[in-house]
């Protein structure tokens, strides 16, 4: 009987001791966290994307707190909304931005893009395009591997199997950014997301020359510059053979779609022109 | 008999398609395409403009730097186009495009059969004429050969070391060489090592290669200080470290230590006649060996070609492509990247041409990695392929660099002995192309 109430006596001893080393020790070890850091964690959309740049929401939550100046730091997961309510707990002036979202920039889907070679190595864009040029002639297209899909951590990405080519859901997409440094090709860009997720862009991101680019591929960028010679606000700079449409700029007006005689530049959710009744005197 | 310490695979050598065939000249083509660059370093800066016309062996392009290499026009005609051509991966790159007429050589190439022994110039002059003619090595690697030949102050070279391994399979051309040039392969043996001062060389060859090994050794007693030593048969034998540990039992210390730094200056067999005909007969390097070769062509043959020749009418000249699926490798089936653009021009590093079909031109699939290691232990550099691919994977480049990655030599000995068909050596290539750089992106910010 005895042997049981010493065994229960002394743990009973041990286990105080122990919970006051314990406690002395975290006093003296207390380190300072401003609270703040746990209520901004909170409001964030806890994504853990890595979208902002820095290693997950709570260390964006803790540059936030502790700038002065937010103005460099942007949530786009959260966006706009959460920006301001975070900006006005916290007393500062949170950047705006226009709302963004992935567009994957190739049109190559496999009826316009004829395959000439069948790859066998490892299913990764990253190891197929530091092997060589695909299996198209198009040594800048989509190569339908799938680096970006599993880049995204919000599902918003898919590999089409009717097409080869990578797809954006808008609605899901949060415009992190992972799959644009995922793309070994940078066939992904962030561009200005419209109501209804309407947009124009040319959808080729080929520097070919023009001969070289239509050889390989019937929906590419032949760099004629049409588009951006009908452009009246300045959207569209042609470059190295291929037309870009700055999205800052672009009102969706559409003049560019009809102009494009590969149909390299997509539209998306907006109604095609009218065709234009030609008269005598213009 | 010896070989190198550690890894290394045994492949079987599949040499017997080609290696009856003696070497043949290819018909000239009509048009060559000549790639600026065709060597490790900077690439060549074109010398040439549209509508010039050129004699073969006229410089078209000069070295962009000291690390690089000489070209010259391989076929006489008009330069019809200085511009972007698609090489065999389908990738543009800058090339000078010469159109055919007639095959008129520069006079001051010496284009007779005759052997010349006697070299009176100085070591100097010797490399100036070795940078002169362009040439670089010819197992693959391209590195520029008078780069090699000018040994850096406060070292020195103590023994000359030729290459005649050819452990790759199916290749034949350096064999093929050995058995039928013999002779100008010794020359040049003695020329290089007067150019970097030694009296000691050793031609290391294979044993599965029994009659080049006789050849050479009776052609090699009249020659003072060339040795030709059989090695065991073993792959990656013909990589520069491995054949330096295989035959002065010396260790070159990983990157960036080089060969000379064990006091070994490494050169291909092929590289040695290349070296003959530059310095004896004043020949630039414009023509190589090629050998055409794989178990469903019709005529496996070897090949002298002209740089610039198509590669698809080489494989015209050999019987042309077999029915079916097929794999082209430009290279052997070890070490040769998979073309994907026939049309593309035959360049100096290229040693063979082997096509692959039905079973050989698939991989297998791939599984999950069960940790045996044997990849591992068929490392030759001492490297953990599998862990590597596991970081490649997680994309952990600093892990990866850490663990030695440049010092891998892309043989492909993971690839060939991993029970699980995993890609190693794809993982393992795209691991080194991005640490490389990183590494050059750090060094040019400091």
């Amino acid at each position: 009987m005895n042997t049981l109430i010493y065994t229960i006596l002394i743990l009973c001893a041990i286990g105080v001791g122990a919970a006051l080393i314990l406690y002395f020790v975290a006093r003296a070890f207390h380190v300072e966290e401003d609270p703040r850091i746990d209520d901004v964690e909170k409001m964030l959309p806890g994504a853990n994307c890595g979208g902002c740049g820095f290693a997950g929401c709570r260390a964006f939550a803790q540059a936030m707190v502790e700038r002065d100046d937010i103005s460099e730091l942007y949530c786009a997961v959260g966006g706009g909304d959460c920006m301001k309510s975070v900006a006005s707990y916290l007393g500062k002036v949170a950047a705006e931005k226009q709302p963004m979202t992935a567009t994957v920039r190739c049109g190559g889907s496999c009826d316009k893009r004829p395959r000439t070679t069948t790859y066998a190595g490892t299913r990764s864009c990253a190891i197929a395009s530091a092997t060589y040029i695909g299996e198209t002639n198009c040594a800048y297209g989509c190569l339908g591997y799938g680096d970006c899909v599993e880049a995204c951590a919000f599902g918003a990405i898919r590999v089409n199997p009717e097409t080869g080519l990578a797809e954006v859901d808008a609605d899901k997409c949060t415009a992190c950014g992972a799959c644009v440094s995922a793309c070994p090709k940078g066939i992904i860009e962030l561009r200005k997301r419209w109501p209804k997720n309407r947009a124009i862009y040319v959808s080729c991101v080929s520097k070919d020359k023009g001969a070289v680019t239509m050889k390989a591929c019937k929906a590419g960028c032949i760099g004629c510059g049409k588009c951006a010679k009908v452009c009246e606000f300045g959207a569209i700079t042609v470059e190295n053979n291929l037309a870009f449409i700055d999205s800052a700029k672009c009102r969706l007006c559409r003049k560019c779609v009809a102009e494009c005689p590969t149909a390299a530049i997509k539209m998306i959710g907006l109604a095609p022109l009218p065709p234009k009744e030609k008269t005598e005197n213009q | 008999m010896r070989t190198f310490p550690i890894g290394g695979v045994h492949p079987s050598d599949n040499k017997k398609w080609s290696k009856a065939s003696a070497i043949e000249a290819m018909e000239l083509p009509d048009v060559v395409v000549v790639p600026l660059a065709q060597h490790i370093g900077a690439p060549a800066v074109v010398k040439v403009a549209k509508g010039d016309k050129v004699k073969v062996g006229e410089l078209i392009a000069e070295a962009g730097g000291f690390v690089s290499a000489n070209i010259h026009a391989p076929i006489s005609g008009t330069i019809t186009a200085v511009d972007l051509q698609p090489n065999g991966q389908g990738l543009r790159q800058m090339a000078v495009t010469i159109k055919r007429e007639g095959d008129e050589w520069l006079e001051s190439i010496d284009r007779s059969e005759e052997l010349v022994r006697d070299c009176s110039l100085e070591p100097a002059e010797i490399v100036a004429r070795i940078k002169a003619a362009g040439i670089v090595g010819m197992g693959g690697a391209t590195f520029p050969t008078h780069v090699k030949l000018s040994i850096p102050e406060g070292k020195r070279a103590e023994v000359l070391i030729i290459n005649g391994v050819e452990c790759e399979p199916y290749l034949t051309s350096d064999y093929r060489t050995m058995l039928e040039r013999g002779e100008q392969l010794l020359v040049g043996v003695s020329i290089l090592m007067k150019a970097i001062s030694v009296d000691r060389a050793v031609v290391g060859v294979e044993n599965n290669k029994p009659d080049a090994i006789e050849h050479l050794k009776a052609l090699a007693k009249e020659y003072v200080g060339i040795e030709v030593k059989a090695l065991k048969t073993m792959y990656p034998q013909g990589g520069e470290k491995q054949l330096i540990a295989a035959l002065t039992g010396r260790e070159v210390p990983p990157p960036p230590a080089l060969p000379i730094d064990v006091g070994a200056v490494v050169c291909n067999a092929s590289t040695a006649v290349a070296v003959y005909e530059a310095v004896q007969k004043n020949k630039p390097l414009v023509e190589r060996v090629v050998t055409v070769t794989g178990a469903s062509l019709a005529e496996p043959r070897n090949l002298l070609t002209r740089f610039g020749t198509p590669v698809e009418s080489l494989i015209a000249r050999c019987g042309g492509l077999p029915e079916g699926d097929v794999r082209i490798l430009n290279g052997g089936p070890m070490m040769g990247r998979p073309m994907s653009n026939l049309a593309s021009p035959v360049m100096k590093g290229c040693s063979g041409i082997t096509i692959l079909s039905g079973k050989d031109a698939l991989r297998g699939e791939p599984s999950a990695c069960i940790k045996c290691a044997k990849c591992v232990e068929a490392c030759p550099m001492g490297l953990e392929p599998y862990l590597l691919q596991r970081y490649t994977v997680k994309k952990a480049w600093d892990e990866i660099e850490r663990n030695d990655i440049t010092s891998c030599i892309e043989c492909g000995c993971c690839q060939f002995t991993c029970p699980a068909n995993i890609a190693l050596l794809d993982y393992v290539r795209l691991a080194k192309q991005t640490v490389m750089g990183i590494i050059r992106a750090r060094n040019t910010k400091k």
